[in-house]
């Protein structure tokens, strides 16, 4: 380690690679230091702050996320200036909006005021939406931030609940920029971005059109990346707290790229699909129907039982009663006409397990080489 | 795939899918990938705004991912062989190609020389309506790449001439040397969740697991030996598309569909339905009552894959895990469980304790499977071809030399379409998918937001078409071909070129496969889907 391509964080003498950030170093070394505006996959804005820390002889804190490693920097993540300016940017957040975390402060009636109105634009007599499930509320618990409001602060912006798959919550936006990010730079959708600058800003869609009227194409990137609860899936807000759940990975049924997924399961329900981040192929990236189109699995048009068509209508019957009708119609069709006036469809939805065993009947029991499946169509 | 498999000796996409965006070139074709393979197409969009990758698309529609294209290639529906041949005309001709590696590690060049000659840019503008300097500046677009991916889909294969469409496409990336190599490539999109996975464990008349030929010998009995049986059948079976003929001649008595719903898919569907209705006796094994599982004998209940325990092989060969994650509804079963108990029941007993057993009787007799144990896939996949445990997985396939040794250049002449636009019929359709639905929409229509979406069948239009028919946005109108008419909604469409129309294959009340052709590729049997004459008037 020579001193050409070191910093010091925190005094530690850390090595870096040219282009590197300040932030990659701390968090190839595991020093965690809190962000809210940076993804993963794009480039650092530096927008929300909040990733601030003090580098020696700079006359003012770095957006760490967005300031090159330089040789010989020394640099402290958690110094009391670092942690100053935190606070106050975590306190301007909150109080920027609808944040009824309940995390601390709001002396007397303030507290009630605020809750009956914000109770009154969610139409939910709870919390905020994703309590629990929140980085700007994360932040606060950690720097001890009080939630009592700073300014008096309007939101222009009603909600927009138009679209069957995403709420759009502006009182809760903190105009981090990642939903923007995500769908710029990472899905390369293109279909919002910033808008109304000066005091007004909004994320908006086109110009300023429901999601449903513009490119949009649902698939859900926003939602994932979105650090608090302005952008939540519709079908699970309120219903599904991530305590409540188990996650599950598993691989997306759906196309073939073979998106790795969790199902997050509530009372043997699957209530939400998100994206495994760091997993390839996806790198927590999916689209609309894997996201949102997964309704059919609790579907009640599932068929539950094996069914016998009798006299152009179907009946319930035991497994061993259709099983054994099944076994004895191919046994005796085998025998009378031989095994190639047998054929077996097995199927591109089943699991590989599946399909080997589809095969293997087919051949092995039924005697013939009569199997194929739908890749063709 | 059996055209990639005869070039390359494999059938499957070379490689990755990361690797997509490690590509300096990149040529789209008969892929709608934003609309189909949504996440995938995500890397090449960002390898062209981020790392300025150029893109080329080749595509009868002017669909989404052509916003982000260099260029945009309009060809005639069904002459895919003309153009491919075309640029590479222009490739040799300009001397843009890889003479080393032609030299080292391909065979047949000269014919394929002999035959692109032919196809000037001149004459192929006859045959595409590819203007002759569009088709010279992707040529040299592509050639002149460090390394070049293809992608493309059902709108290369569901062709008369898909295997020859497949075939050309390989010549060109081989012409250029960009196999083996990262971000090139010849890469078939997958668009079923495990349609890979299907053909790795052999659900085609013609291999067993691993791709090993039912009609050697050796392998029937090696076979034989893995199960402990006699008397495997050598003879090549009926695939899928054979299968309903032979139903409508009564050759075929009975047939066991698991997960498909041809009454959708298939093409000709009045045909089919005739056809099925023909059988003895027909099981249908599915989550819903499909439109197919309406006329089965008996429906058996399978579990949906959030209820299952396995593995799945996405398109770039990566073998990974499906978790059951909730209990399966009333009595459904495992698909293989079912199997095994009418195999016992019919005298061969067959039993498995669970999946993990199953893939390890799968890595015995499937040489690119052996390596792969549940073990080793917990978090993170592997892409065959695997032969040990000790392997780490093949990425990129034909690295050093083809699987089957050099890779085979195939001279190719162009044929047209089975079926050509007349005066009664005097418009082309071809069909697709849609973002918000799949396949036959057995499993997308039940959720309410994509159906919200999607409502319902339409017809796309150009501007200009429906203005020569006096037609508007949204009038009901009537399409009929030679098999068969539907009613749907027109759509005029930016996305429409004049003299075709596109409709979505999903919506069973308006199928489109009603009116599609059943013209098959000789070789893969795969139906023309993509190309038809139809004729178009105002519902009455």
């Amino acid at each position: 380690m020579t001193a050409e391509n070191t910093i010091m964080i925190n005094g530690n003498t850390l090595s870096f690679e040219p282009g590197e950030t300040i932030l990659d170093v701390a968090r190839k070394n595991s020093i965690d230091v809190p962000t809210l505006c940076h993804l993963k996959r794009a480039n650092p804005t530096g927008v929300c702050r909040i990733c601030v820390v003090e580098v020696e002889g700079a006359h003012k804190l770095q957006a760490s996320c967005a300031t090159p490693a330089v040789a010989g920097m020394v640099i402290l993540t958690e110094s009391n200036k670092v942690i100053e300016a935190r606070k106050l940017i975590i306190q301007l957040m909150l109080s920027s909006g609808n944040h009824n975390c309940a995390i601390r402060g709001h002396a007397g009636d303030d507290w009630t005021a605020f809750q009956l109105q914000v109770q009154k634009s969610d139409d939910s007599d709870e919390l905020c939406p994703v309590w629990g499930d929140c980085q700007l509320q994360d932040l606060a618990y950690r720097y001890q931030v009080s939630s009592d409001p700073m300014l008096e602060t309007q939101i222009p912006y009603p909600m927009e609940t138009v679209n069957p798959f995403i709420v759009r919550d502006f009182s809760r936006c903190i105009q981090c920029g990642r939903c923007v990010q995500a769908c710029n730079e990472v899905q390369v959708n293109l279909a919002i971005d910033f808008g109304y600058k000066s005091g007004a800003t909004k994320i908006v869609a086109a110009d300023d059109k429901p999601l449903k009227d513009s490119d949009c194409v649902f698939c859900g990137e926003c939602v994932a990346v979105c650090p608090v609860g302005a952008l939540v899936e519709k079908d699970a807000r309120y219903k599904v707290r991530p305590w409540e759940t188990q996650k599950v990975r598993t691989t997306c049924t759906y196309c073939g790229v073979g998106c790795q997924i969790y199902l997050h399961v509530k009372d043997n329900q699957v209530v939400k699909v998100t994206g495994v981040e760091d997993a390839l192929p996806n790198h927590g990236s999916l689209c609309v129907k894997g996201r949102f189109g997964n309704d059919f699995i609790h579907s009640p048009e599932r068929l539950q039982t094996p069914l016998i068509k009798e006299n152009g209508n179907f009946r319930e019957a035991s497994w061993d009663e259709a099983l054994d009708l099944v076994a004895n119609k191919f046994s005796r069709i085998k025998n009378e006409y031989g095994s190639d006036s047998l054929g077996l469809l097995t199927s591109a939805r089943i699991t590989n397990e599946e399909n080997y065993i589809a095969q293997k009947f087919t051949r092995a029991t039924l005697k013939t080489n009569n199997v194929d499946h739908c890749a063709r169509l | 795939m059996a055209g990639l498999a005869a070039a390359f000796g494999s059938g499957a996409m070379t490689n990755t899918i990361a690797d997509i965006e490690e590509a300096d070139v990149i040529l789209i074709t008969g892929s709608n990938t934003t609309e189909n393979h949504p996440v995938l197409s995500s890397f090449v969009k960002r390898a062209v705004t981020h790392r300025e990758a150029k893109l080329i698309v080749v595509d009868p529609r002017r669909i989404k991912i052509t916003q982000f294209a260099n260029q945009w290639l309009r060809p005639n529906l069904g002459t895919d062989v003309a153009w491919l041949n075309g640029m590479m005309h222009v490739i040799i001709n300009e001397n843009l190609y890889d003479a080393e590696f032609v030299e080292k590690r391909t065979e047949e060049f000269d014919a394929l020389r002999e035959t692109v000659d032919k196809f000037s840019p001149e004459t192929v503008e006859t045959i595409t309506g590819i203007p002759a300097e569009d088709l010279q500046a992707a040529a040299r677009l592509y050639a002149g790449a460090k390394t070049g991916s293809i992608l493309y889909c059902m709108g290369i294969t569901q062709h008369t001439s898909g295997t020859d469409n497949v075939k050309s496409l390989a010549n060109l990336a081989m012409l250029c040397g960009y196999l083996g190599v990262r971000g090139g490539g010849v890469n078939p999109l997958r668009g079923q969740n495990n349609v890979q996975g299907a053909c790795d464990m052999g659900g085609l008349p013609n291999v067993y697991s691993g791709y090993q030929a039912v009609d050697n010998p050796d392998v029937a009995k090696r076979m034989e030996g893995a199960w402990g049986i006699e008397n495997l059948s050598t003879k090549i079976g009926l695939k899928a598309t054979e299968m309903i003929p032979k139903a409508h001649d009564g050759e075929l008595k009975a047939l066991y569909i698991i997960g498909e719903n041809p009454l959708v898919s298939d093409p000709d569907l009045n045909h089919a339905e005739k056809s099925i209705a023909n059988l003895d006796f027909l099981v249908v094994q599915d989550i819903f009552m499909t439109e197919t599982a309406r006329l089965a004998d008996v429906v058996l209940p399978a579990r949906c894959f959030a209820e299952k325990d396995g593995t799945f092989s996405n398109t770039e060969r990566k073998v990974q895990r499906v978790r059951k994650a909730v209990e399966p509804p009333g009595e459904a079963k495992y698909d293989w469980e079912i199997l095994c108990d009418i195999s016992s029941r019919m005298g061969y007993a067959m039993s498995y304790a669970n999946s993990e057993a199953i893939m390890e009787e799968i890595r015995k007799v499937t040489p690119s499977y052996a390596g792969i144990t549940y073990g080793r896939i917990e978090n993170e996949g592997l892409h065959w071809p695997c032969p040990n445990e000790e392997h780490p997985g093949t990425q990129i396939l034909h690295r050093d030399q083809f699987t089957r040794g050099k890779g085979l250049f195939h001279a190719i002449d162009y044929t047209p379409p089975a079926e050509k636009t007349d005066d009664e019929y005097p418009l082309y359709l071809t069909t697709g998918r849609l973002l918000y639905h799949y396949h036959t929409g057995t499993m997308t229509m039940k959720t309410e937001g994509l159906n919200e979406r999607a409502p319902e069948s339409f017809v796309e239009i150009s501007a200009e078409d429906a203005e020569g028919y006096s037609l508007k946005s949204g009038e009901i109108v009537k399409i009929a071909s030679r098999r068969g008419e539907i009613t749907a909604r027109l759509k005029v469409s930016g996305k429409a070129v004049s003299g075709t129309v596109f409709i979505p294959f999903h919506f069973a009340a308006a199928a489109a496969n009603k009116l599609t052709n059943a013209a098959l590729d000789p070789v893969s049997g795969i139906p023309e889907l993509k190309v038809c004459a139809v004729k178009l008037s105002k519902a009455a």
